[in-house]
């Protein structure tokens, strides 16, 4: 029977990659889906990392988009393409010489762009991850919201750091960075968002996953137990922002461009909001939060942004009107429905398949013989 | 003399800075104080009080939008209260400050939405923002008028806690919470009344601060209020004193930085002392020792 909910869930993951893949080469599909689709996938990896400490292990931590940033800009800079390099760092002389995917890709043709693109983005990650490290060292002893505070106060830092003058020789300053190699379609991101995911989810179910879930639930019990505290919560820290840098790239390539003044603290409040409406704690909640969210504030609500829709000729639908709407329903979620669309659950065939039987229960209104 | 000559002038905007931090920092202080909250949306209501004054000016003559701005701060810090912390009492912390967060994005959002994102040219109030000259250095009377007034509100505020009844029930809130509610104290009240204060002070603060800037726009509010926040911390978290001091000390500091040309640093620098401070003594220069209990 746990074999065959398995296979049932490879399946289910499957027939959605599937969709995804086809999504992607029939042409006449909206562009805004494909859009939603991007940047959704993108903000689904950085969620479920902020989920894994936030959730799972139980520090509160605001330092999600310091780490993306570190992440983006790590793999910009080893990546802008040589030709580039005099138009980009128009008034410094560039510290990195050479485009990372370029030598790869001049040395071993196609095969060389995909290694070239995956080293980087494991050096983002690794950058953010050891960035983590470091910041760990101090920061992780303090409790809560004293933890939110430094780690928001440590993204500023990087942010305020990453444009000094000294280091405009790799960061370009203020300006933005850009002519490093980005994909086409949403098949890769999802490609690689899905094994990341996939990474957090076998830690979580492990040994180490208990442990932190033990240190959630009480600290000093978790203690006794004979957890190590100190290196468990580094470990969480540290992977979570590994995760977060590779997230950071992504919505690097998403972008095309990479600048320090996009990755402000509203960034980490939306991912936070995102793990919020999907429900602290479950990693399928995050992932339906996380396209919720973008689809809601970049789709779904457009309309109310168009001048053109007032009725009875009142000016309220303008520019900006779609933000207010959005930001009232996340109030309504915080306040009323405080669990998140999951809960702590998880989305699987097995539940699927429950739910659809007692929704088809109830619509007979028949007695349903559970279990 | 040379010295006194250069330094003098940022010393004295540095006063005034951390007096307008000061204003800020009270109102988080206070807060965490009694409800263990991040006030995250306070940064926001203080750029909103920017915000409305600008509106009400081309409405009324400057005076009476000082009022007017006072009062709606104030009932804008106690409807948020209400509406957004008030139904989250029994639950845990963490839904709290998610709710601070929340409502500082709706904040944001709507200013933006009403501004139409654009930065809004603050405006000029008559006397305060004269040139006078003290000791060599030409300045804005308001650099004089902050530290003064600051320190006024200050010791009134002390005043109201040490001496009055709401203030002998936010004392003792801020001790106990589930005590002081079982001794009959409309905790509610007590809340509320914070608020207010802590909106009215963030409403003063607003005129002075903005006078010294061209511009108000949607997030004005986000690093004033962080480093309000980081001076509320620095202090010792819940007191008021600590609070003035710490945001005197981090102004002037700020400021002397921007003198010796290092201006991308003095950003960073608040947040580094932040993190140095939590991680040498994270109650603060005057905090309160707390305990933990299993």
């Amino acid at each position: 029977m746990k074999l065959a909910n398995k296979t049932m869930n490879i399946f289910f993951i499957a027939g959605l990659y599937l969709t995804v893949f086809l999504l992607d080469i029939v042409p006449g599909v909206p562009p805004m889906l494909l859009t939603v689709l991007k940047k959704g996938v993108i903000f689904s990896l950085v969620a479920v990392s902020m989920n894994l400490l936030n959730g799972f292990t139980g520090l509160f931590s605001l330092g999600q988009a310091g780490f993306m940033l570190m992440g983006a800009y790590s793999y910009a800079v080893i990546n802008i393409s040589s030709s580039l390099k005099p138009v980009v760092y128009q008034y410094y002389s560039p510290f990195f010489n050479f485009s990372l995917t370029e030598v790869l890709g001049n040395a071993l043709g196609g095969f060389g762009v995909v290694l070239g693109v995956t080293v980087s983005m494991i050096i983002a990650g690794l950058v953010a991850a050891f960035m983590a490290f470091l910041i760990g060292l101090p920061v992780l002893k303090l409790k809560s919201d004293y933890l939110a505070i430094a780690t928001l106060g440590f993204a500023e830092i990087v942010r305020a750091l990453i444009q000094l003058e000294a280091l405009a020789p790799v960061t370009n300053g203020s300006q933005l960075l850009r002519g490093f190699p980005y994909f086409r379609g949403i098949f890769i991101p999802f490609i690689i968002v899905g094994i990341c995911i996939a990474v957090i989810v076998l830690l979580i179910n492990s040994t180490y996953g208990r442990a932190f879930k033990a240190i959630r639930d009480d600290e000093i019990a978790a203690e006794a137990m004979g957890i190590n505290l100190a290196s468990h919560k580094r470990l969480a820290f540290v992977i979570s922002s590994f995760f977060a840098g590779v997230s950071g790239a992504l919505l690097a390539m998403y972008q095309t461009t990479v600048q320090a003044n996009t990755f402000k603290s509203a960034m980490t409040y939306e991912i936070l909001l995102i793990v919020v409406i999907g429900g602290i704690g479950s990693v399928s909640g995050s992932c339906i939060g996380s396209f919720l969210f973008i689809a809601c504030s970049e789709w779904w609500l457009r309309f109310l942004d168009n001048s053109n829709n007032n009725i009875f000729g009142l000016n309220i639908l303008r520019s900006g009107f779609r933000m207010v709407v959005f930001s009232f329903v996340i109030m309504i979620m915080v306040l009323f429905f405080r669990k998140g669309i999951m809960g702590e659950r998880e989305i699987s065939s097995e539940n699927i398949v429950k739910s659809v039987k007692s929704l088809i229960c109830r619509i007979k209104k028949g007695r349903c013989n559970e279990r | 003399m040379d010295f006194f000559a250069k330094w003098f002038p940022y010393f004295l905007s540095g006063v005034s800075v951390g007096g307008q931090y000061a204003l800020i920092a009270i109102g988080y202080t206070m807060v965490y104080g009694i409800l263990r909250l991040i006030n995250f949306a306070h940064g926001d209501i203080f750029m909103a009080a920017g915000i409305m004054m600008i509106y009400l000016t081309g409405v009324f003559p400057v005076w009476l939008s000082i009022v007017f701005v006072i009062l709606l701060t104030v009932l804008l810090g106690f409807a948020v209260e209400r509406v957004a912390y008030k139904p989250l009492r029994q639950a845990p912390r963490m839904s709290v400050m998610i709710s601070a967060i929340g409502v500082s994005y709706l904040i944001q959002n709507t200013v933006a939405y009403l501004t139409g994102g654009l930065t809004k040219q603050y405006v000029e109030i008559g006397w305060i923002s004269d040139v006078v000259t003290v000791m060599g250095a030409s300045t804005k009377r308001v650099t004089l008028i902050t530290p003064i007034l600051t320190l006024v509100l200050v010791v009134l505020l002390v005043f109201l806690i040490n001496h009055t009844k709401i203030g002998m029930g936010m004392r003792a809130v801020s001790k106990d919470f589930e005590t002081s509610l079982l001794m009959g104290i409309k905790i509610n009240r007590i809340i509320s009344a914070t608020f207010i204060i802590g909106s009215f002070l963030a409403a003063v603060g607003s005129v002075l601060y903005f006078t010294n800037y061209t511009g108000v726009t949607y997030t004005s509010g986000a690093m004033p209020g962080l480093k309000a926040f980081v001076a509320a911390v620095f202090g010792g978290i819940g007191s008021v004193p600590g609070a003035v001091v710490g945001a005197f000390i981090i102004g002037i500091c700020e400021t002397l930085l921007k003198g010796m040309g290092l201006t991308a640093f003095s950003d960073a620098f608040t947040f580094a002392l932040l993190i140095v401070i939590l991680v040498v003594k994270p109650t603060g220069l005057f905090g309160e020792k707390l305990t933990e209990k299993v």
